[in-house]
């Protein structure tokens, strides 16, 4: 069996994602070959190449992959696939865009956001907001499947793979990329963090959450948020921790101001350690969390902030 | 412009869902069921399309069993000008869904489709893209805002990194996002001349779509728990109990 995994990058860096993704694709056994498609990506396939047990790095280096675009991505992908049994790719916003089209022209049902490897045509995938887990066997002769990365370890360096460039498809030409406005922040990744503190609509307003961003700079952890603080404009949408946000799994999670809707708790609730800070004792964040502080946060934050 | 805008019935969002003692699957028994939150949201985006005048009809699907009118019925009080009901009684995947709904969209001759970007009952989060792919139409998901102008579209996307915006050519697919609009909530007398409004019956055999599953559900079961810990009663104790941890 042959599987095709496709980097995560931003044509400078390989993201951890698809060290993740490597380890899922290796539990279903078979070769596992690394796609890098971009502009300028010699960096990032010679880190790719590292990654410990892979055979082949595949680059397709075009103006038109740049940004990745669904419509480019299909067009490089499907054609590999006579190739291969299997494309897996992290299930972050990139991969999420142009995953269902190469399943469409391959007519195969895609097998999205997988938490577990059961054997090469069976996995299990968080349905419901994560509140039923289910275990799914395909019957499509190729599988197309993306993978929750918080679910999986990183693949291990020390691998020396080698690589081949292939010719990029010709660009389409109904998709135009425009501008982008990309948040700007010297914190750690939100997907990868170590620590992550989270504030929801209890911080109030956006000039509050000063109080959210001071504590995370002190812990050297990244920030999250949650539905209700993104809707009134206190953080930008890619802080969103949730079903339909960002699925985050840290070491350590503190929620400040946040009531632990279920729709949140689908996204942080595999973290190993999980605070609560909440003024109100019933709300539901309590029910997950390893230790819980009834507390307004206006006093209990900065006095932790103090405190570390 | 036509516009088409596919809705699907879930478990609503406040229910949370119980899995059932035989492991086959969610009970779907005697619990409240509403329009997928996106789909709201898709149909609130195609209803303000055609009262500037950029959709000439907004059409509103819904593939699922004979309830699912109710959900239809619910966008057409919205202000979506008419209804199609595919029945099943079985649990479409995407991939099936998308080949009904291109079906139609051939039909219809429709330029524009909007659709949510996961439906919160599944979260395949498939069925837009794969719709797209299948009319060699371009896409822009996850959409946060959008503007049409002539034959193009301009669609700010919501991704990991912040907001991307991309320019399709229409006809196109584009997916919803939470923050695309805050639908509105159907008035009484919109409601009333909604039931006058017409929905027509097809079912999945009238598109000769092969819908046969490509997954197998072997099993649902309970995620692993987690209990609640303790409360402590200060930040010192807070700050000791994390440093004993090992996290700080
Ligand atoms: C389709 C759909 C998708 C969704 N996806 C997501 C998602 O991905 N992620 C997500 O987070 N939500 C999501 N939601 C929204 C979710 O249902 C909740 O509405 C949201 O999570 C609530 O955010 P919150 O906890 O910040 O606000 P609230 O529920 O309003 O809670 C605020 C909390 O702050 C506490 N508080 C207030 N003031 C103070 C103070 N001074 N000190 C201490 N505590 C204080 C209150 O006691 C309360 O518990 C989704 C909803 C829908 C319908
Ligand atoms: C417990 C369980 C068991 C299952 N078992 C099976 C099985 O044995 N066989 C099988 O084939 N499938 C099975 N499924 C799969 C499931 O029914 C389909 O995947 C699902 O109906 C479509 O996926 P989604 O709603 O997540 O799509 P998404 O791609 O997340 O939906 C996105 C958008 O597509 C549109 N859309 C989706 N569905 C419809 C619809 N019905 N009508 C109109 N528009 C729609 C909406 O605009 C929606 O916002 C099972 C699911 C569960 C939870």
């Amino acid at each position: 069996m042959a599987i095709l995994v496709v980097a995560e990058h931003d044509n400078t860096d390989l993201k951890d994602a698809t060290h993740k993704t490597v380890t899922a694709a290796k539990q279903m056994g078979g070769d596992v070959d690394i796609l890098v498609a971009g502009k300028n990506i010699k960096d990032v396939m010679a880190q790719a190449a590292k990654i410990d047990g892979v055979r082949h790095i595949l680059g397709v280096d075009h103006d038109s992959l740049t940004r990745q675009l669904a419509e480019a991505m299909q067009a490089v992908i499907v054609p590999l696939m006579s190739e291969y049994d299997a494309v897996i790719a992290p299930d972050t916003t990139a991969h999420k865009n142009y995953m269902p089209r190469v399943a469409a022209k391959l007519d195969v049902m895609q097998i999205s956001s997988i938490t577990g490897v059961e054997s090469a045509d069976t996995f299990i995938r968080p349905i419901y907001a994560g509140n039923a887990m289910a275990t799914v066997k395909s019957s499509d002769a190729k599988k197309v499947i993306t993978v929750r990365t918080t679910a999986f370890d990183a693949a291990g360096e020390g691998g020396s793979a080698d690589d081949k460039m292939l010719d990029a498809p010709a660009a389409p030409t109904t998709s135009q990329f425009v501008s982008e406005e990309l948040t700007k922040s010297d914190r750690p990744e939100l997907a990868a963090a170590k620590i992550v503190v989270s504030g929801g609509r209890g911080v109030g307003s956006a000039e509050n959450f000063a109080i959210i961003e001071s504590l995370a700079d002190k812990l050297g952890a990244a920030v999250g948020a949650s539905r209700a603080a993104v809707d009134a404009g206190y953080v930008p949408n890619d802080y969103q921790v949730g079903q339909t946000g960002k699925s985050v799994a840290p070491e350590l999670y503190i929620a400040i101001g946040i009531s632990g809707a279920i729709q949140h708790l689908a996204g942080m609730k595999d973290s190993k350690i999980i605070v609560a800070i909440n003024k109100d004792e019933d709300a539901p964040i309590f029910q997950v969390a390893d230790y819980g502080l009834v507390a307004d946060l206006f006093k209990a934050v900065p006095e932790l902030d103090a405190a570390l | 412009m036509k516009v088409l805008v596919p809705v699907k019935r879930v478990l609503d969002y406040n229910v949370k869902a119980r899995v059932k003692a035989d492991q086959s699957g969610v009970d779907l028994s005697n619990v409240k069921m509403s329009m997928n939150p996106f789909d709201e949201i898709s149909v609130e985006e195609a209803v303000r399309m055609k009262e500037a005048g950029t959709a000439t009809e907004a059409i509103v699907v819904s593939i699922g069993p004979a309830k699912a009118q109710e959900t239809i019925r619910t966008a057409l009080a919205i202000g979506m000008d008419r209804g199609i009901h595919v029945l099943t009684d079985e649990d479409l995947e995407p991939l099936a869904i998308a080949k009904i709904l291109k079906a139609i969209v051939e039909a219809e001759d429709a330029q524009l489709v909007i659709a949510g970007k996961q439906a919160i009952d599944n979260d395949y989060g498939a069925t837009g893209s794969m719709l797209a792919a299948m009319l060699d139409w371009p896409q822009g998901t996850f959409a946060n805002t959008v503007e049409t102008s002539g034959g193009s579209m301009t669609v700010k996307r919501e991704v990991d990194g912040g907001l991307q915006t991309v320019k399709l050519t229409l006809p196109a697919v584009v997916t919803t996002d939470l923050r695309l609009n805050e639908p509105r909530y159907a008035r009484l007398p919109d409601i009333m001349k909604a039931k006058k409004k017409t929905i027509d019956a097809k079912t999945p055999e009238d598109f000769g779509v092969d819908t046969t599953p490509r997954l197998k559900t072997v099993k649902v079961t309970e995620p692993a728990g987690r209990s609640a810990g303790v409360i402590v009663e200060n930040v010192e104790e807070l700050v000791a109990s994390l440093k004993k941890e090992g996290v700080i």
